[in-house]
């Protein structure tokens, strides 16, 4: 893993850096199916003109958990809460953060903010409740 | 169109043997399976065969031939991968060769080596089953992708981790006369509540273990059944697969199993039967909220309602439809490549009335095996039939 790191995963690399600066977006075709990147083609009804949309400002929590036996990536980070959101058209995963991971609860609005594991330093995507 | 019949099966045991290889598990299950069937090996035209971590516990790909030469078989092999639900797409092929006329004779089945990558590791291997960039990165483990399908499970029908404790309790009862299974021993609701927590809802005793262990089935046609006299009184009559997008965020469902239905219908239909026909059935409860998820898309449960199954009886070994009367891959492990082919496997003995718990299904014609890979972005059913005895 550790020499593939250094290269960037075309698509994804570049929406966490759009996501940094406040400016995550969904792919959409003209249908307003919504996905994530990097994909060139709509997995639901297979248009191939897809268009970046910027995302709502907050999402919903649809679902967590919290891990406490994680892979090594995430080592010293455990116990953390994984929650997927909907924001928009596209439902996205990842850690609830600046709250105790006891206090994460279905139906609660977050904010997107990348953070980053402190096992290995690498960005990860957040969810800051409002 | 040939009915396939199950001629022979072998299991290792299923369990913790870090020293043991692949092929050596390999080999042992396809010798069980050839003495069982009365088949010579010489008579194989195919090896079709499971696996999926290879790469990372043993540094092997190509597994295919390597493993045909274990079994000691010459003959074109090919290696199956669908995460935990590799060996049941490769039976799934070799059920449609045969019928098809291609083949009359094949080797099908699985293995996995997993305790030497410790915990850790083999968390890790089985995490690259979920979408690496969208889910993986961001913490998402196997378990914890079945916690959040838990979560949501109990957010939309109800339910609690008490009923699926009850799951685990029954599976391990399953499990006490099964000396192939991974755990033979009893435990209580109790023990499952307070177990040390994995993926909240989820704690370790509602996790199938790490385990080792391989299954090899002889599958033949009909008519090589007929000419060589072989006694397979069970056929594999129905064979379905259903796919769904891979991150359990692109979902329509977060608490259901879209590709598991997919794939039961598809196979009631080739069976020509319905879920009303099922006697027994071995189902892929990796997780305790698994087991619930593939009761309901296999039509054996109502939406909602598959959380109680255990609690009320109704899946326990004496219930009305008895399931996972092996343990399941909770009690009897869950070496991911083994897991399609082990469950036909004890359909099939189950339903010859060669299983130790043959006694809890007798008279019993029909069962299901549910084989799910991932979080069910992958599933086989097939349908299991006497068709003489
Ligand atoms: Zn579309």
């Amino acid at each position: 893993m550790s020499d593939a790191e250094s290269v960037a995963d075309a698509g994804f690399d570049e929406w966490l850096d759009a996501a940094e600066d406040g400016k995550a977006y969904a792919l959409e075709c003209a249908n307003g199916h919504g996905s994530l990147p990097p994909r060139r083609v709509c997995p639901d009804c297979g248009s191939t003109d897809l268009e970046e949309v910027a995302l709502p400002e907050t999402g919903a929590v649809q679902t967590f958990t919290i891990t406490h036996v994680p892979t090594p990536a995430f080592e010293e980070d455990a116990p953390y809460a994984t929650a997927i959101a909907d924001f928009g058209s596209v439902g996205i995963t990842g850690q609830v953060i600046g709250v105790e991971p006891g206090d994460v609860e279905t139906g609660m609005t977050v904010e997107l903010e990348i953070t980053v594991s402190e096992t290995t330093g690498e960005r990860v995507i957040g969810f800051q409740p409002v | 169109m040939s009915d396939v019949r199950v001629a022979g099966t072998g299991l290792t045991p299923f369990g913790n043997s870090p020293e043991r290889t692949g092929r050596d598990l390999f080999a042992e299950a396809s010798i069980t399976a050839f003495e069982a069937s009365g088949v010579p090996r010489d008579d194989v035209e195919a090896v079709l065969y499971g696996n999926f971590m290879g790469e990372l516990s043993e540094h092997q790909g190509h597994q295919g031939p390597l493993m045909a030469e274990a079994a000691g078989v010459q003959a074109p092999a090919t290696r199956y991968e669908s995460a935990c639900a590799s060996s049941g797409t490769a039976v799934r092929e070799a059920v449609k060769r045969i019928r098809n006329g291609e083949n009359d004779v094949l080797l099908v089945g699985g293995a996995e080596r997993m305790t030497n990558l410790g915990t850790a590791g083999a968390t890790e291997a089985l995490a690259i089953a979920a979408d690496d960039l969208w889910e993986v990165r961001a913490g998402v483990t196997f378990p914890g992708a079945y916690a959040l399908m838990a979560q949501a499970y109990f957010d939309r029908f109800g339910g609690e981790h008490e009923d699926l404790a009850h799951i685990a309790v029954k599976n391990h009862a399953n499990a006490l006369t099964n000396e192939k299974a991974q755990y033979q021993s009893a435990i209580e609701v109790s023990d499952v509540l307070e177990a040390p927590p994995v993926s909240e809802p989820l704690g370790l005793y509602d996790a199938c273990p790490i385990s080792d262990g391989a299954a090899a089935l002889v599958l033949t046609s009909e008519s090589y059944a007929k000419e060589h006299d072989l006694e397979a009184p069970v056929a594999i009559t129905g064979t379905g697969q259903g796919g769904d997008r891979m991150a359990l965020h692109d979902r329509e469902h977060l608490a259901r199993s879209p590709a598991a239905r997919e794939a039961g219908e598809e196979a009631y239909a080739d069976a020509g039967v319905d879920a009303g026909d099922v006697d027994l059935a071995e189902v892929h409860d990796c997780f305790t909220i698994a087991e619930v998820l593939a009761l309901e898309a296999l039509d054996l449960e109502p939406i909602g309602e598959g959380i109680s199954a255990a609690r009320d009886g109704r899946t326990t070994a004496d219930g009305e439809t008895p399931i996972n009367l092996s343990g399941g891959l909770k009690a009897k492990g869950h070496p991911v490549g083994a897991t399609g082919a082990s469950q036909i496997a004890e359909v099939t003995d189950l339903l010859a009335g060669e299983h130790p718990n043959s006694e809890h299904v007798d008279g019993a014609t029909t069962g299901v095996a549910h084989n799910a890979g991932g979080t069910v972005a992958s599933a086989t059913v097939h349908v299991l039939e006497v068709t003489d005895r």
